[in-house]
């Protein structure tokens, strides 16, 4: 399995050149990552080439790493049913970066991709209808993203006065609150309130 | 009567429509009777599942999944257990594959029983969901007596599974199989040739294989489109490999191809619970059910009044949790609705760092407009019920 996929690295770095910029086998998976310019030609060559037959699209998501320069990870699985092989592409972006999107080489990829508008807001370019999917009607914000609070920032509730539902501030009567268990002598780098002057002077 | 007052007519199916399967909001956009364009307005039942996960520890995350596709809860379960254990590189014992193998077919009569049958209902015949629901209600307390659940059972853990089967439910499980065949041959018998299931259903919601691939299908959706295609054969998990079962396939790639593949299916699933429970009252009627190791699944409540390392480990596997070591994978396990998956992101903490739950009924959901185009309004319902969509994974 492993030998597969590694020959299938070692053939698209033959053919896309300078577009595959880096390929890992990990936990027999395949990851490779493109610029977000060269995504549409990767999909395509993943789909059309013979020895590849990327026909399906799988999945696509968004993932949140807030620390990097290019926060966004665009991820993009691809299923081969004659060839029997998965496929992981990444594409990097970050809030202002235009992904374009890939709905005209598998169709499929439409609700994914506005999935990952949605909760991310990766913006994609050429995307037939790029409309919220998941969240309410006039919600703002993108939920999944690692800054946006777990309990949100309304509530909604039916109003007898004003007979509809209202949105309101989220408003708990106890606040929220997060477990952290990871043990204090591996891990987790704890900061106590007044640490950090002691570790700067 | 003059020209312009012949026009498109929008309307709203749902959300709250019994043949929408959920809160589904449709609209509809008609020229008489055909339908023009199909705008799938969902979301009404997102719960953040993902988000939420994020926040929870490896074994407190599994509940959620039950709340994905509620017909066949612990199939979900399945593939999130799945993605954990590859991170950790951990084994399941043979029974324990057993015990899941029995219960994830369980879960895919359950789905399939309540899809045919309701699909019947959508297109007009009231008696076989009163059939089918005499049988589904069987597998669920079979579910209930395993996990102490009808629905959101938890059973499957990382590891294996929570606990070992008695063997009274073992042959309980073993005399419903022969009865439960009888009753699919009623169900065939009532639908199979009946005229206006027939009629509401050949030639209606066609899909080539080609557009199947193309629109991220998967399940009966690929097959009945003509694919010998299902991941228990094409990338075998756990012990499906050992077993010994068909995968039907259609020729047309319509409704009634994928209503005849589901029957089929059963059959299938009912010959691999067969096998399981052999193996399970035989073989492997002894051994482990979960993982051994002792640093992922927690100790028996047993072992733990009489070893204080047990009791150090039970403590600390169901506060602080497990680490699960740094990295990406995607699992994914043949659900009854298509290809579940989960995209599991780990940073080495107690908590998944990312969990994408790619969902069957949403890849399936997004081609309503593409196979209902042209169609009759009637045929809206036709095309849902085969599709098999449920809101809970669709929504997350």
């Amino acid at each position: 399995m492993s030998e597969a996929l590694s020959g299938l690295a070692a053939h698209l770095r033959e053919k896309l050149g300078e577009a595959v910029l880096d390929s890992v086998v990990a936990y027999g998976e395949l990851t490779v990552q493109v610029a977000p310019a060269d995504i549409v030609k990767a999909a395509t060559f993943l789909r059309d080439d013979a020895k590849c037959r990327f026909v399906s699209i799988i999945d696509v998501s968004g993932a949140d790493y807030p620390y990097r320069d290019q926060r966004f990870d665009v991820v993009y699985h691809l299923l081969s049913p004659t060839k029997n092989l998965r496929i992981r592409l990444k594409v990097h972006a970050d809030e202002e970066t235009v992904v374009p999107s890939v709905t005209g080489v598998w169709p499929g990829a439409d609700w994914f991709e506005r999935e990952t508008y949605d909760l991310y807001g990766v913006l994609f370019s050429g995307h037939p209808d790029l409309r919220r999917i998941l969240t309410d009607y006039g919600f703002e914000g993108h939920p999944l993203r690692k800054d946006f609070p777990l309990t949100g920032f309304v509530e909604v509730r039916y109003d007898d006065e004003a007979k509809r539902v209202i949105y309101e501030p989220v408003e708990l009567k106890q606040e929220f609150r997060n477990f952290d268990f990871l043990s204090p002598w591996e891990g987790t780098d704890y900061v106590l309130p007044g640490d950090e002057k002691a570790k700067t002077n | 009567m003059a020209e312009t007052s012949v026009r498109n007519f929008n309307i709203n199916f749902g959300p709250q429509h019994p043949a929408a399967h959920g809160v589904l909001r449709l609209v509809l956009e008609l020229d008489g009777e055909v339908v023009d364009r199909v705008d799938p307005h969902i979301g009404l039942l997102h719960r953040g599942t993902e988000k939420l996960m994020e926040a929870k520890t490896y074994l407190q995350a599994v509940p959620y999944l039950d709340r994905l596709d509620y017909c066949a809860p612990m199939n979900q379960e399945h593939a999130y257990c799945l993605a954990v254990e590859r991170l950790l590189g951990i084994e399941v014992p043979k029974r324990g594959q057993l015990i899941r193998v029995l219960y994830s077919e369980i879960g895919r009569i359950m789905s399939h029983i309540l899809n045919v049958t309701t699909q019947a209902m959508d297109v007009g015949a009231l008696t076989p969901p009163l059939w089918g629901f005499v049988e589904r209600e069987k597998l669920m307390v079979f579910y209930e007596r395993a996990s102490g659940s009808r629905m959101h059972a938890a059973y499957f853990r990382p590891g294996g599974v929570h606990q070992d089967l008695p063997k009274q439910l073992l042959e309980d499980i073993g005399r419903w199989i022969d009865p439960f065949l009888k009753s699919i041959d009623d169900l065939d018998e009532l639908l199979t040739e009946n005229r206006i299931f027939k009629q509401r259903n050949a030639d209606i919601g066609v899909v080539s294989l080609a557009d199947a691939w193309a629109w991220g299908f998967s399940g009966v959706m690929v097959r009945g489109s003509g694919a010998a295609w299902d991941l228990r054969k094409s990338q075998p998990y756990e012990c499906y490999a050992e077993m010994d079962f068909d995968v039907p396939i259609g020729k047309n790639g319509d409704c009634y191809d994928r209503y005849l593949i589901r029957m089929e299916e059963m059959r299938q699933s009912a010959k691999i619970m067969r096998q399981c429970l052999d193996l399970l009252l035989g073989k492997e009627s002894t051994g482990p059910v979960s993982n051994i190791d002792g640093k992922v699944v927690p100790p028996k409540r047993a072992a733990m009044k009489r070893s204080m390392e047990s009791l150090i480990h039970h403590f600390k596997l169901y506060t602080e949790g497990y680490r699960v070591p740094a990295g990406e994978v995607y699992a994914a396990v043949e659900a009854p609705k298509g290809e579940f998956g989960v995209y599991l992101v780990a940073d080495g903490t107690n908590k998944p760092y990312r969990v994408k739950l790619r969902a069957p009924g949403f890849a399936h959901l997004q081609a309503m407009d593409f196979l209902c185009r042209g169609h009759m309004l009637a045929d809206v319902t036709a095309v849902l019920g085969s599709l098999d969509i449920v809101f809970g994974e669709v929504d997350r």
